[in-house]
C-alpha cells in the first residue's frame, strides 16, 4: 500500500495543481475504501440476506422442530430430525431415484451433447440455424416441457399411438407414466430432450478453443475421425468435460419441477425426488425442522460430490 | 511447421485450403443425422403451437399422422380466446413481465458494482468478501429454498405509509418477494470483474486528474465500455427468471401476483383441454423463442461463458 501512495506522489506534482501531501493521500485511501464498501454492499447484503443466513438457518432448523406458522415456540430436539429421516423409506426411495436419474442422465447427456456439438462444428452455413434447432428445448420452460410430454406419454399420447403406427396394431399402450416401472425412464427421456442443447452449446465453445493445427498435425500422421476425436478433442475439451460434468450432476441431483408438474412423485414413490420431499413436508406440512434436515442431506451431498469430482479434476 | 521452402509452403497451403474444404462440406450421412436431430428437437414445439390453434378433438384425430404437425382443419384462435377468458392470462403475463425485468435491472446494477469494486477499488478485507461471493456459487438454489421460506417469514419488512416507515412481516404472497433474492448473483459479478480486467486502468487514472470520483468511473466510463459483458449478464438472468417455478410456487398465493409457471396450474386443476393447454403454453414460450432467436449470437456467447467457471 505505501508504495502505491509513494510512486503516485512522485507521478503527481507534474500535474501542477494542488500538491498532495501524504496528509491528501491517506484520505484519499480512506476515500476509496468507503466508495468501495458502499458500491458492494447492496451485493453483500443481498447475499448474506438471502444465501448466506439461509444456508446457515439449514444447519439450525434441522435441528429444531421449527414450524412455519406455530403457536407453540421453536424448541431445540437434537438429531431427533435425522433419526426420522433415515428410517423414512420414502426419503431412501427419493435418494435412489435421484442417484438412478443422475447415473443414467450425465454420462447420457454430457455425451449426447457432446455427439451434436461436434456434429455441428463445421463451418457450413446450415450449422447456425441446426444449434438453434437444437438449443429451442433449453429456451422453453421445464413446466412447458413437462405439459407437453404429459401429453405425448399420456395413455391415447403421441407416442404410443406413433408406436402402434410403426409395429402395425402389435402394440399395447403404456400408460408410461402412471406405471411404476416407466414413470422415471420417461422422465429421464424427456429431461435430456430439453438440456442437452444447453451441453452442446458448452461443448461447441470448448471445441473451438482447439487449434485447427493441431487436427491438421493430426491428419498429416494419418490419424483418421475416431483417432483424431481421442488424441486432439478428447485431451483438448478437459476443462470443458469436468465443468459440464459437475454441472449436470447438481441439476441432476435438485430434479423437482418435472415431477412437481408431472407425477407428484407417484406413482408409488417410483419419481419422488429429496428436493421434491423436502418441499412436500416444509412447505405442504409446513416442518420446517424436519425439511431442512433434508435440505441439509442434500447440500452435503452435493457438496461431497463437488469435492470428489474437483479431485479428481486436479489429481489428473 | 513453419522451416521449409517457398515452394513448399505454397503448396502445402494448396493442400490445406481443399482438406478445409473437405473436411468442412458434409456427407449426405451427416446431412441425415443432423436432420433427424432437428425433427427431434423441433417437432414437440411445432406441434404445440400447432395444436394450440385446433380443437381437441382435432388434436386427438390428427396424432397419429402428420397431420399433428400441420395446421390443417378447422384452425381457429378459439383456444387463446378461452386462455383469457378462463384464467387471467394477462395479468400473469404482466406479473412475469415485471418481475423478470426488475430483477435483470437491479441485477446488472448491483452485480456491476460489486465487481467494479472488487476489481478496481483498494477495500479492507477484499480477500474474504471475493471468497465469500464465490463460495455462493457453488450452492444451488433448491438447497437452501426451504430455510429460505422460513426465513422470510420471520423477516420484517419495511413498509411506507402515510406516517412513515414501518416494520411488518408480509414478504409472503408479493412481487418483491419474487425479486429481492434473485438480484445478486456471484456469477455475474464474476462475469463482470473478468470484463473489467480487459479494461485499461489507465481511463480511471485519467478520469480521476479531471476530478470524477470513483461511482463517476464506474458509471462514465468502465460500465459503457463493458456492453458484452451486461447482455452476457442480462441473458442469463432472464431466462431463469421467467422459468421461475420452484420459488414462486411456495411464496405466492393470490392469484393477483402468480408469475405465468404458477398459471399452468389452472389448467391441470379444471378438466383438461389440451388445446387449451398448448394455446397458454405457446403464450409463455413463444416471445422467449422469438428473443432467442433475434439475439441467438448473444444466446450462443453468453451460454459459453458459463463454460468458463470452475
Amino acid at each position: 500500500m505505501s508504495s502505491s501512495i509513494q510512486t503516485t506522489i512522485i507521478r503527481q506534482p507534474a500535474d501542477g495543481d494542488t500538491a498532495l501531501t501524504p496528509n491528501n493521500k491517506s484520505a484519499e485511501v480512506i476515500h476509496e475504501n468507503r466508495a468501495g464498501w458502499l458500491m458492494l454492499a447492496p451485493a453483500c447484503i443481498l447475499l448474506v440476506l438471502f444465501i448466506g443466513i439461509p444456508v446457515a438457518l439449514a444447519f439450525v432448523l434441522s435441528f429444531t422442530n421449527a414450524r412455519t406458522i406455530s403457536p407453540n415456540p421453536t424448541r431445540f430436539i437434537g438429531l431427533n430430525n435425522f433419526t426420522r429421516l433415515f428410517s423414512d423409506p420414502t426419503f431412501w426411495r427419493a435418494l435412489l431415484n435421484v442417484a438412478i436419474f443422475a447415473v443414467v442422465v450425465v454420462p447420457v447427456q454430457a455425451g449426447l451433447g457432446l455427439f451434436l456439438a461436434v456434429l455441428i462444428n463445421k463451418k457450413v452455413r446450415s450449422s447456425v440455424f441446426f444449434r438453434t434447432v437444437y438449443f429451442l428445448p433449453v429456451v422453453t420452460s421445464m413446466v412447458v416441457v413437462s405439459l407437453l410430454w404429459m401429453f405425448i406419454y399420456q395413455n391415447d399420447g403421441m407416442l404410443n399411438q406413433v408406436l402402434e403406427k410403426l409395429t402395425f396394431h402389435h402394440w399395447t399402450a403404456v400408460d408410461w407414466l402412471n406405471n411404476p416401472q416407466t414413470a422415471l425412464g420417461a422422465i429421464i427421456v424427456m429431461s435430456i430432450w430439453q438440456a442437452v442443447g444447453q451441453h452442446m452449446l458448452i461443448w461447441l465453445s470448448g471445441l473451438q478453443t482447439i487449434s485447427a493445427e493441431l487436427y491438421e498435425a493430426a491428419e498429416l500422421d494419418g490419424c483418421d475421425a475416431w483417432h483424431q476425436f481421442t488424441n486432439v478433442t478428447w485431451p483438448g475439451l478437459r476443462s470443458t468435460r469436468n465443468m459440464i460434468l459437475i454441472t449436470i450432476t447438481i441439476a441432476a441431483l435438485s430434479l423437482f419441477t418435472q415431477i412437481n408438474v408431472m407425477t407428484q412423485g407417484g406413482p408409488r414413490d417410483s419419481t419422488t425426488t429429496v428436493v421434491f420431499e423436502a418441499v412436500r413436508s416444509g412447505f405442504q406440512q409446513q416442518e420446517m425442522g424436519y425439511a431442512s434436515a433434508i435440505t441439509l442431506v442434500f447440500f452435503l451431498i452435493i457438496m461431497a460430490i463437488t469435492a470428489v469430482q474437483r479431485r479428481i479434476t486436479h489429481s489428473n | 511447421m513453419t522451416i521449409g521452402t517457398a515452394s513448399s509452403i505454397s503448396v502445402h497451403e494448396d493442400k490445406t485450403i481443399k482438406e478445409k474444404y473437405r473436411r468442412n462440406r458434409l456427407s449426405i450421412g451427416g446431412w441425415l443425422v443432423r436432420i433427424l436431430f432437428a425433427c427431434l428437437f423441433a417437432f414437440p414445439l411445432i406441434f404445440m403451437v400447432v395444436s394450440s390453434f385446433k380443437p381437441d378433438d382435432e388434436i386427438m384425430a390428427d396424432l397419429s399422422s402428420v397431420k399433428a404437425f400441420l395446421p390443417t382443419g378447422n384452425v381457429s384462435l378459439d383456444n387463446y380466446a378461452q386462455v383469457f377468458t378462463r384464467v387471467p392470462a394477462g395479468r400473469f403475463l404482466l406479473n412475469s413481465v415485471f418481475i423478470t425485468l426488475v430483477t435483470v435491472v437491479l441485477g446488472v446494477l448491483v452485480n456491476s458494482m460489486a465487481a467494479f469494486a472488487i476489481q478496481r477499488l483498494n477495500i479492507r478485507f477484499k480477500k474474504i468478501i471475493f471468497t465469500f461471493i464465490l463460495a455462493t456459487l457453488m450452492v444451488p438454489f433448491e438447497t437452501y429454498a426451504i430455510p429460505l421460506l422460513w426465513w422470510i417469514n420471520q423477516l420484517p419488512r419495511p413498509a411506507i405509509d402515510q406516517f412513515g416507515l414501518y416494520f411488518t412481516r408480509g414478504w409472503m404472497d408479493t412481487l418483491t418477494i419474487q425479486i429481492i433474492p434473485f438480484i445478486a448473483n456471484a456469477f455475474s459479478v464474476y462475469l463482470y470483474m473478468q470484463y473489467f480486467e480487459t479494461i485499461p486502468k489507465d481511463l480511471d487514472e485519467a478520469a480521476k486528474v479531471d476530478g470524477a470520483g470513483w461511482f463517476r468511473i464506474y458509471s462514465r466510463i468502465v460500465m459503457p465500455l463493458s456492453g458484452p459483458a451486461t447482455a452476457t449478464v442480462v441473458i442469463l438472468s432472464f431466462l431463469p427468471m421467467w422459468n421461475q417455478y420452484l420459488w414462486p410456487l411456495m411464496v405466492v398465493q393470490s392469484e393477483n401476483n402468480r408469475p405465468v409457471m404458477i398459471g399452468v396450474q389452472y389448467f391441470q386443476q379444471m378438466t383438461t383441454s389440451w388445446g387449451q393447454i398448448m394455446a397458454y403454453s405457446s403464450l409463455i414460450t413463444l416471445p422467449i423463442i422469438a428473443v432467442f432467436v433475434i439475439f441467438q449470437r448473444q444466446f450462443v456467447s453468453s451460454i459459453a461463458a458459463t463454460g468458463v467457471k470452475g
